[in-house]
């Protein structure tokens, strides 16, 4: 562990302190009401050296100066890339960081583990659906529908918050999956409610409005690709909420409900109205999920039961963990690393190169530029080389096939990892169990073992990836999330930006 | 009259299977405090285990043995499978986080569970499983079985119900009976204290681990013996399990076995009387209730928070 507390942190007051020193007056004392919260800021780790240096660097950059750096950024995206594609991925993407935004709220701020997030997101959109399509003939304009939805929204996360005036934990988990679970089964029969159809069923809603004012309608399409109007709306509210929920963040409310996730008990007897903190939180969440559920249905002409479902949870869920539940920077970076992880999963060419890159990142990564690194490498090439050899001598069929990445990195593959015309059935199950089972194993043993022990599971990987994760990479796609979730837990709490607090008891 | 005989052996048959599955939560949750929400991915995986034996025992119209020897080998493989699952589980995701904050290990298993349901998509593919009961012995098992009224029982359902009862009996006499069974409850009543005495803290939850995945192993052949499965058919069952186990007083064994048996009863009524279309959100109501009005269950001790 190369993080360790610098040794001048406790007596040079840093960032969040300056703002309570500032308040006290020079001549003041820190002790008393405003102490506990100026040591809070200093009680962070960080990291020595260069490296250290340079993020302190970068963390004193205001984070406004961020949000704008980052929208130009993105607003440029549509004049760089001429493709509708990625228009529509970076669209969906800014969705996911919008979703991700205010699960943080009730996660990182709040502290409180909902599991019910996405039946917001499916309120918001349902509910846009109903106010502006030919479902009820009813066609309210979008300046109109949208704040009618994101009300709706804020009142549903209210009544669903409410069971977190008596419960905590796991049970509040449970509750808000059982709503989650309640919705998408609600919707699912909604074409048959006592007779009366309501939101179409399982076949949804497919004639919703796109986004409209003063009888002008936002084309969706324009001259046949994506239209990049829907990005920049989409971007705007992405601004506006991030600015919105970052001032409440700052403001009093957000520092009671940081207390109230510390310590409920503490804040409670502080004063603070902790339940009404909870459902605040909720609240919030539940109204950015039902702003962004709108501007889905309004983008996608339709809404359908199954959009809506637990992988969609899990996967802002991992995009919330991995960038750091608490820090809005944070749970964007995760909704970006997360969103384009997923897409490039989508096309098997792309995910190969992506894959050996991040094998090759991740080696580089924890044996640096070392003798060891290259005789893993060494020892990796041999010892495919050598089972290619072996497989191809007995039968030339365990090694004829092509590798579904294709391309001159999938030519080049077939003849180094065994990849066999048609594998029989219990290849994959064996392989892959044996993948997973080699890896943990790895994590068990330490130094020299460990490093011997790295050729052949990487040699297994290779071809567990080319036989069994790459020709289905619509699962390949969530076991990647699932396991995210559960390393990111064990290697890192607090995700990639998230700040690791040293505790003082 | 029959139909309400008919409901309550289809209700007894699916309670069991739920009280199969929630002792595994109750068990886990008494002593770790923690929801392992990877559990009904667990069951999921043992009807899987399950059919993978049951093919390589000769599939179920030409089996190797006698067709209940195969079925409890079945049944026995799902078990130790499961069991295995558990343990790997419990050291490689539950394990390096039992001293993090509550919400760490809470969304580790989110992932565990995520993970499992779609490595089994990857491996076999995500269409539905069928055990084929039906051509089990030319139909004995759906055709054979006691008649009450005119009401038939068929074979298969009482032996869902009374192997169900076995195990639970056997697990009954495991942790009242046993050393083992002792130490495990004197851990989930206080688990510092446990340790004081001796107790190795770490083996007793392995234990608690093997126990409840090998009972939802075998949950999960009972429920594919009367229903196609597929890889996302843990998700439900593993709801409704810690529902039961929730209304019987999570901790508490006997209540996850009425719990379960209860909700068993609740949906086959609720389905049979009231409506088959939302029958689930009728389960989901009785448990948001329990929750809320009784957090302890019938059969828990209210939970009082000490600073």
């Amino acid at each position: 562990m190369d993080d360790r507390l610098e040794s001048d942190a406790l007596t040079r007051p840093v960032e969040g302190a300056a703002e309570a020193t500032a308040s006290e007056g020079a001549t003041s004392p820190a002790v008393g009401r405003d102490e506990w919260v100026a040591r809070h800021g200093e009680r962070v780790v960080r990291r020595s050296g260069r490296i250290g240096a340079a993020e302190q660097r970068l963390r004193a950059v205001p984070w406004w100066a961020w949000l704008v750096l980052f929208t130009a950024l993105v607003s440029l995206l549509p004049v760089v890339f001429e493709s509708g594609y990625v228009r529509r991925v970076s669209f969906d993407i800014v969705l996911y960081m919008l979703l991700a935004l205010g699960l943080n709220v009730v996660v990182g701020w709040g502290g409180l583990l909902d599991l019910g997030y996405v039946a917001f997101y499916g309120v918001g959109a349902y509910g846009y659906a109903a106010l502006a399509s030919d479902q009820f003939d009813v066609h309210l304009p979008s300046y109109l529908a949208i704040p009618i939805v994101v009300v709706i929204g804020a009142i549903a996360g209210l009544l669903v918050g409410l069971p977190s005036w008596r419960l905590v934990g796991d049970y509040l988990a449970i509750v808000t999956l059982f709503f989650f679970q309640a919705f998408i089964v609600f919707v699912s029969n909604s074409d048959d409610v006592s007779g009366h159809d309501l939101f179409g069923g399982a076949s949804g809603i497919s004639t919703v409005d796109p986004l409209n004012a003063f009888g002008r309608e936002l084309p969706v399409a324009h001259l046949g690709i994506f239209s990049v109007a829907y990005l920049y709306v989409a971007l705007a509210v992405f601004v506006v909420v991030y600015v919105a929920l970052h001032l409440v963040n700052d403001s009093r409310t957000g520092r009671a409900w940081r207390s109230s996730r510390e310590d409920p008990l503490a804040a409670n007897l502080m004063g603070m109205p902790v339940n009404w903190l909870k459902l605040m939180a909720f609240m919030f969440g539940a109204a950015t999920a039902a702003l962004t559920g709108s501007l889905f249905a309004s983008l996608n002409g339709g809404v359908y039961p199954t959009t809506f479902a637990f992988p969609l949870l899990i996967t802002i869920y991992t995009m919330v963990i991995l960038g750091g539940a608490g820090r809005q920077a944070g749970v964007v970076l995760g909704a970006i690393v997360v969103g384009v992880l997923l897409e490039t999963l989508r096309d098997a060419n792309d995910a190969q190169y992506v894959f050996y890159a991040l094998v090759l990142l991740g080696l580089v990564g924890t044996l640096r530029l070392s003798r060891r690194l290259a005789a893993v490498l060494v020892g990796v090439a041999v010892l495919g080389y050598a089972i290619h050899l072996v497989a191809g001598a007995i039968d030339s069929a365990w090694v004829d096939g092509t590798s579904p990445g294709g391309g001159w990195l999938g030519d080049a593959l077939t003849h180094w990892t065994v990849v066999p015309t048609e594998p029989a059935g219990w290849i994959k199950p064996v392989s892959y169990v044996g993948l997973v089972a080699s890896v943990l194993l790895l994590t068990l043993v330490r130094d020299r073992l460990r490093i011997v022990l790295l050729v052949p599971v990487l040699v297994l990987a290779s071809f567990v990836w080319e036989n069994v994760m790459l020709p289905d990479p619509s699962s390949t796609r969530y076991v990647v999330l699932g396991a995210i979730l559960i390393a990111t837990m064990i290697a890192r709490p607090a995700g990639l930006l998230g700040e690791r607090r040293v505790e003082i008891v | 009259m029959d139909t309400f005989i008919q409901l309550t052996v289809n209700g007894l048959t699916l309670g069991s299977v739920y009280a199969l599955i929630a002792l595994g939560y109750t068990m886990v949750y008494g002593i770790l405090k923690l929801l392992n929400f990877a559990h009904g991915d667990v069951f999921m995986v043992g009807a899987f285990i399950g059919f993978g034996m049951l093919q390589l025992l000769g599939g179920p119209s030409d089996p190797v043995f006698s067709i209940y020897l195969v079925l409890v080998l079945v049944t026995l493989s799902a078990m130790a499978g499961c069991a295995m699952l558990g343990v790997a589980i419990e050291r490689f995701a539950y394990r390096p986080l039992r001293d993090a904050p509550r919400i760490a290990p809470l969304i580790s298993a989110l992932g565990v569970s995520f993970f499992l349901a779609y490595s089994m998509q990857l491996m076999f593919g995500a269409q539905f499983r069928d055990y084929d009961t039906f051509a089990m012995a030319n139909g004995d098992l759906f055709f054979k079985g006691i008649d009450i009224g005119n009401v038939k029982i068929s074979l298969i359902r009482i032996i869902v119900i009374v192997a169900a009862f076995v195990l639970m009996l056997v697990l009954w006499l495991l942790v009242t009976r046993t050393k083992t069974g002792k130490a495990m409850r004197a851990t989930s009543i206080d688990r510092e204290a446990a340790a004081m005495m001796g107790i190795d803290i770490d083996r007793v939850i392995v234990f608690a681990f093997v126990l409840g995945s090998a009972l939802a192993g075998a949950a999960g052949v009972m429920f594919a013996l009367r229903a196609p499965v597929s890889v996302t058919v843990g998700f439900l069952a593993g709801l409704k399990g810690f529902t039961a186990a929730v209304i019987g007083g999570i901790g508490s064994i006997p209540g996850a076995m009425a719990g379960g048996l209860l909700l068993g009863f609740a949906e086959a009524y609720t389905q049979g009387y009231i409506t088959t279309r939302w029958s689930d959100l009728v389960v989901f109501a009785i448990l948001i209730g329990f929750m809320l009005f009784r957090p302890q269950g019938l059969f828990g001790k209210p939970d009082i928070q000490k600073v």
